[in-house]
């Protein structure tokens, strides 16, 4: 999503968020993460307007003093920046990758089902599976942080039965053009 | 953003009032947020250093500002362990992917240097009406210059308009009013506010008349 992403021609406009919009998007966030009001608190404190940055491809990252915190493709769901998911890393349930998935992950690839799979990699277990279309933490073997953000394309337990092609859709990654971005 | 580069890494995300009040959190309840240490070369947090393409000056980077996190990172036993379920051979393509990969950047950061030093930069003294002027300038993107910042320090330097304008072959220029070419350069070469990084070899001034006739 962010792989190409030039702020002077991608984006076009900055807006602040109407009050009733914000409590919408604080009650959505609150609903789709595992999050606690008061953390979500601390991130973005109430007092602190939101500013909507329209991108292009119908993306829009939202800021609080211009640190991008989430954003958000059409009105799908919310996913976390990377610098926020590293902060708060319990705030979206968590997939893991093997060691040699992690180079191509860092190039922007989509996570196939046997990097997750696989020994490295890690699957939630049955009783905690997670459907198809779940924004997700991915993390690495061996790694303390996560690596990227993403969004399941099939369900897990799908995953572990058919083992093939694309399990989690990747939103934004380290090193991406999202990532270089420190202030919006 | 702020960056959190040379504080502390937590181990692990218990709750630790320092942090929290770092953060300058109004609940007592609220998760404090975890600390990631992010190397300053490579903008990654430091265990993903080794994917990036810059590992030779991020190790350096840590082994001057942190060097136990250093030896604990880099030392033998952490090297092995990483190794992981890999294969052998996986292991060595990897490293040679790497190691690929960082000459790469590094011709890569060579050649945009070399582009830099020989852009030019072109003060444009254009006539308009009778002895009117303006003065366009041409490059100074390439020395990674705001342009829109530089137009408004020309402009509330020289009390005239100043504008970012888009030229026919697509690229940007500020248009000052007024015939200011000589002092426009004079700024540039001393580096007056923004104004930073040009040599002052790589700047030319030339001059557009007005075609006679018409009027």
């Amino acid at each position: 999503m962010f792989k190409k992403f030039t702020p002077g021609s991608d984006i076009s406009g900055h807006t602040p968020v109407k009050s009733s919009v914000q409590r919408s998007i604080r009650n959505s966030i609150l609903s789709q993460w595992k999050i606690e009001p008061e953390t979500l608190e601390a991130i973005w404190p109430k007092k602190e307007g939101l500013v909507l940055v329209k991108c292009r491809d119908h993306i829009s990252v939202y800021t609080v003093k211009q640190e991008p915190l989430f954003f958000q493709h059409f009105d799908e769901s919310f996913f976390p920046t990377l610098r926020l998911l590293h902060k708060y890393p319990h705030i979206l349930p968590a997939v893991k990758i093997d060691r040699g998935a992690i180079r191509f992950v860092l190039s922007g690839a989509q996570i196939m089902c046997p990097g997750l799979t696989s020994k490295g990699g890690e699957l939630p277990p049955t009783e905690a599976a997670l459907q198809a279309g779940t924004p997700v933490g991915i993390f690495a073997e061996g790694k303390e942080h996560a690596v990227a953000v993403g969004i399941t394309k099939m369900g897990t337990e799908d995953m572990k039965a058919t083992n093939k092609g694309v399990g989690v859709e990747t939103t934004t990654y380290l090193g991406d053009d999202l990532w270089a971005l420190k202030a919006l | 953003m702020g960056r959190k580069q040379n504080r502390a890494r937590s181990p692990s995300p218990a709750p630790e009032p320092e942090a929290a009040a770092v953060e300058g959190e109004p609940s007592v309840q609220a998760r404090p947020p975890m600390e990631v240490l992010y190397c300053a070369v490579c903008t990654f947090p430091i265990e993903y250093c080794e994917f990036g393409s810059s590992i030779t000056r991020c190790k350096e980077w840590l082994k001057e500002s942190n060097s136990a996190l250093f030896d604990e990172l880099y030392s033998d036993e952490a090297l092995q362990a990483k190794i992981g379920t890999l294969s052998l051979e996986a292991q060595a393509k990897l490293e040679q992917d790497t190691a690929k990969k960082e000459a790469k950047a590094e011709a890569k950061a060579d050649a945009a240097l070399k582009k830099k030093l020989a852009s030019q930069i072109t003060i444009k003294r254009i006539e308009r009406t009778k002895r009117k002027h303006v003065t366009a300038i041409h490059g100074l993107e390439a020395f990674n210059i705001d342009l829109k910042k530089a137009a408004k320090q020309l402009a509330s330097k020289f009390a005239t308009g100043a504008s970012v304008t888009k030229t026919p072959t697509g690229a940007e220029e500020i248009v000052v009013q007024g015939d200011v070419a000589e002092e426009v350069r004079e700024m540039l070469e001393e580096g007056v506010g923004i104004l930073k990084g040009v040599p002052a070899d790589n700047i030319e001034i030339t001059e557009e008349k007005r075609k006679k006739g018409g009027d």
